[in-house]
C-alpha cells in the first residue's frame, strides 16, 4: 500500500495510460507500452450499421475497462471494478475511495472535460482517467493525454460519468486493492501477445479484427459513388478523427505496439521481437500515409473514383500486412 | 515513425486550446521515445471540417427557428453535438416525442418541467431556450 502523492504522467493513450499510472502509483512500474501490450488493447471493429452522429462506428481498441482488468490479472494485481446506476451513490463510493488516499480510475464522456480543448470534446464516452483527490470541492484529475495534472468540478464530473449514449459509462470506476511479489513478466507478455493475435485473427465475422479492416478499406472504395462528395468527405474525416485523434487508434496504436514489442524483446533477450517491432513500425507508417492521404483527398474534395480506389488500397496493404505478421506472432514459441 | 518526422503543426482552430498530445517514435538508437508534437496537418484538417459542418448546420438551423419552421430545441441539440438518438436518451423520451418537440407549435406548449428539463442537458437556461431566435426589436408581429 503506497499513501505518498500520486504522480501524473502524460501517456498517448488514455486507458494504458491511466493502467501504468495507476499501477506505478502501488510500486509497480511498468510503462506505458508494456500496458498496452500485456492488456492486449490492440483491436479494430467496423461498423457501418451502427451509426454515431450519423457516420458508421470505428473502432481500434477493445472495449473499456478491458485493458486495466487484463494488466491487473497478468500481474498478479486486485482491483475492485464498480458500475452505478445512483448518481449520488456513483460520487458517494469515489470520494469514499478517494478520502482513503487511493486514486481511482474513471471512465467517462470527453464531451464534458470542460480542461480539454473544445475541439476534442465530441460525445466520446470511453475515456479513461483518473481522480487522485479533492482540493476546495473539485477533483484532483490525471488525464493520461494532459501534459499536466487537471481539476474538475463534482458538477462536471457527475456529467462525464454518467453520459447517455453508446456505451453508457454509468459511473464505472476501478482501483487496485492488492498487489503481488513475484510477477511473471515473461508470462504476462506471451498471454498479452497471444490475446491480441486472437481478437485480432479469430473472429469469423467481417466487422471485428482483421477483417473489419478489410471491410472498412471495401466500404471506402464505394463512398464517393454511394453518398456523394460531401457526405464521403465526412465519412472519411470521421474515419481520421478516431484514428487519429482522443481515439489515438491508427498508426498511434501501431506503434504504441511496437514500442511494447521492443521492450519485451529487450526485457526477454529474444532478437525476434525487435524484429516484428521494426516491422510493425513499417505498418504504422503505413497507416499514418493513409491518414494523411485521406486529409488530402478531403482537401481537395475530390471524389474521383481513383482517389478512393487508391485510399481503399492502402488500407488493404496495412491489413494484410498485419495479418502476416500476426499470424506469425501467434505462433512464436514460448 | 522517427522522432524527427514527429508532426508539429500547430492548430489554428477557433475552438482550440493547448494541447501537446505524446506520441511514440523510433529515436537515433533504433529505440521508441515518447515525443510531444504540436499537432498534425491531417489531423488538424479532419477537425476543422467536422466543427465547420457543424457551424453550417448551425446557421441554417438558427435561420429554420427565426423563420418559424423549428423549435429552439433542434437548434440546441445541434450546438451540444448531439443527434435525436442521444437527446431522446438524456430526455429519457421516445425519439419521436423529442421529434415532436421540434415542431414550434408543439414547443410553445411544453410545460415549464419539460422546458427547464431541456434547458438543464442543454447546459443553458429556460429564458435562454424560449427566447433563442426572437429578435427583440421585431418580437411583436
Amino acid at each position: 500500500m503506497n499513501n505518498s502523492e500520486f504522480i501524473h504522467h502524460q501517456h498517448a493513450h488514455c486507458e494504458s495510460g491511466v493502467s501504468s499510472n495507476l499501477l506505478g502509483h502501488e510500486g509497480i512500474h511498468i510503462s506505458e507500452p508494456m500496458a498496452f501490450g500485456i492488456g492486449a488493447g490492440l483491436f479494430f471493429g467496423h461498423l457501418p450499421f451502427l451509426k454515431v452522429n450519423g457516420t458508421p462506428g470505428t473502432t481500434y481498441r477493445i472495449w473499456p475497462g478491458a485493458i486495466f482488468k487484463r494488466v491487473a490479472q497478468r500481474l498478479g494485481v486486485t482491483i475492485h471494478t464498480e458500475r452505478f446506476s445512483d448518481q449520488d451513490k456513483a460520487m458517494k463510493a469515489l470520494d469514499d475511495i478517494l478520502a482513503t488516499g487511493k486514486p481511482v480510475g474513471i471512465l467517462g464522456s470527453v464531451f464534458y472535460l470542460p480542461y480539454l480543448p473544445e475541439a476534442f470534446r465530441f460525445h466520446f464516452n470511453a475515456h479513461n482517467f483518473v481522480a487522485y483527490g479533492k482540493e476546495d470541492g473539485n477533483y484532483l484529475i490525471s488525464d493520461p493525454i494532459m501534459e499536466e495534472a487537471s481539476r474538475i468540478a463534482p458538477e462536471d464530473l457527475v456529467k462525464s460519468r454518467f453520459a447517455k449514449g453508446t456505451p453508457q459509462p454509468k459511473g464505472f470506476m476501478y482501483y487496485v486493492t492488492g498487489t503481488s511479489k513475484d510477477v511473471d513478466m515473461a508470462k504476462a507478455i506471451e498471454k498479452g501477445i497471444k490475446q491480441m493475435c486472437y481478437f485480432m485473427l479469430a473472429p469469423p465475422l467481417p466487422w471485428f479484427g482483421n477483417n473489419g479492416i478489410t471491410l472498412l478499406a471495401n466500404k471506402i472504395k464505394g463512398y464517393p459513388e454511394k453518398l456523394g462528395a460531401r457526405k464521403a468527405g465526412l465519412y472519411l474525416g470521421n474515419v481520421i478523427r478516431m484514428q487519429e485523434e482522443i481515439g489515438t487508434g491508427g498508426a498511434g496504436f501501431r506503434y504504441l505496439y511496437a514500442a511494447f514489442l521492443q521492450e519485451a524483446g529487450q526485457l526477454l533477450k529474444r532478437d525476434d521481437l525487435l524484429r516484428y517491432s521494426e516491422e510493425l513500425t513499417k505498418i504504422g507508417d503505413g497507416w499514418r500515409n493513409f491518414a494523411y492521404r485521406a486529409a488530402r483527398i478531403m482537401k481537395d474534395r475530390t471524389s474521383d473514383l481513383v482517389s478512393y480506389d487508391e485510399l481503399s488500397d492502402l488500407l488493404k496493404v496495412c491489413g494484410k500486412e498485419e495479418k502476416e505478421l500476426f499470424t506469425t506472432l501467434q505462433k512464436l514459441k514460448w | 515513425m522517427n522522432v524527427n518526422e514527429v508532426p508539429q503543426d500547430p492548430r489554428d482552430l477557433k475552438h482550440d486550446g493547448k494541447i501537446r498530445k505524446l506520441m511514440y517514435a523510433v529515436g537515433k538508437d533504433g529505440k521508441y521515445t515518447g515525443v510531444n508534437s504540436e499537432g498534425w496537418e491531417a489531423e488538424n484538417y479532419a477537425l476543422e471540417q467536422a466543427w465547420d459542418d457543424i457551424e453550417k448546420t448551425l446557421e441554417l438551423t438558427e435561420a429554420q427557428v427565426r423563420k418559424g419552421e423549428v423549435s429552439p430545441i433542434a437548434y440546441f441539440m445541434q450546438k451540444t453535438l448531439m443527434d435525436t438518438a442521444l437527446l431522446a436518451s438524456y430526455a429519457g423520451k421516445w425519439q419521436w416525442q423529442v421529434k415532436r418537440h421540434f415542431k414550434p407549435g408543439v414547443f410553445k406548449k411544453l410545460s415549464q418541467a419539460t422546458l427547464s428539463m431541456y434547458a438543464r442537458i442543454f447546459n443553458i437556461t429556460v429564458d435562454e431556450l424560449t427566447t433563442f431566435g426572437k429578435d427583440k426589436q421585431q418580437g411583436f408581429r
